[in-house]
């Protein structure tokens, strides 16, 4: 949208965890902060990167009561009842409304992490720390998750 | 001027919101975006990002369940 009434507020998340859970908030925080008008950038780090790994982002397990899958299996059930949006849709949706991703470099350098094996079309930068600080330096709301 | 419809009942967080959102970004200036729903924390939501993004409601309707919010984009 190009009105200018629209705020320029920013949130920037960092995405540390891997877990599905965790990943479900940060995606549902990004899109809503999109959502209420705010731009918005994830900096995914540690296991939150393998989760941008090509078939990576559903296969966090849950952080508590995972119980060898059976846990995530009972929620993704109770999930799929509630009609809660897959996290293909949630982040097709962050990307649409503008989200941006960063990429955390030095984890894919020490987990070995080629930029091939990512999803690169929803990757729009890969940086290290300065690039987080520089993004969060401006922004109304940070989070690390 | 265009007439736009969403229908979001039987959705749930954020997917109202998010919806809404794609909508008025796909819309022209003086469209109007009508969203349907049924969940209940959206049709509180909807109106604070309205207001956030400067844009207008022009109408809120409510029966059982289900609302309808019209927004002038």
């Amino acid at each position: 949208m190009t009105d200018t009434a629209e705020t320029t507020d920013k949130a920037v998340i960092i995405v540390h965890s891997g877990d599905m859970d965790k990943i479900y908030s940060a995606l549902i925080v990004g899109n809503g902060a999109l959502a209420m008008g705010m731009d918005v950038s994830m900096y995914f780090t540690f296991w939150g990167l393998q989760r941008l790994k090509k078939g990576g982002l559903e296969k966090g397990p849950l952080s508590k009561m995972h119980m060898l899958g059976l846990g995530k299996w009972m929620i993704n059930k109770r999930m799929k009842a509630a009609n809660v949006a897959s996290l293909e849709k949630l982040m097709n949706d962050y990307k649409e409304l503008g989200g941006k991703i960063l990429a955390c470099e030095m984890t894919m350098e020490i987990m070995g992490v080629k930029a091939e094996e990512l999803r690169t079309e929803w990757i729009d930068e890969y940086g290290a720390v300065g690039t987080y600080v520089n993004e969060a330096r401006d922004a109304k709301i940070t989070l690390f998750i | 001027m265009t007439d736009i419809e969403i229908d979001t009942r039987g959705e749930t967080c954020p997917v109202p919101l998010v919806e809404c959102r794609k909508a008025l970004k796909k819309a022209s200036e003086g469209d109007e975006v009508t969203i349907l729903g049924t969940h209940p924390a959206s049709k509180k939501e909807i109106p604070m990002a309205c207001k956030a993004l400067g844009l207008e409601i022009i109408g809120v309707e409510e029966k059982d369940e289900e609302w309808k919010i019209k927004i002038r984009r």
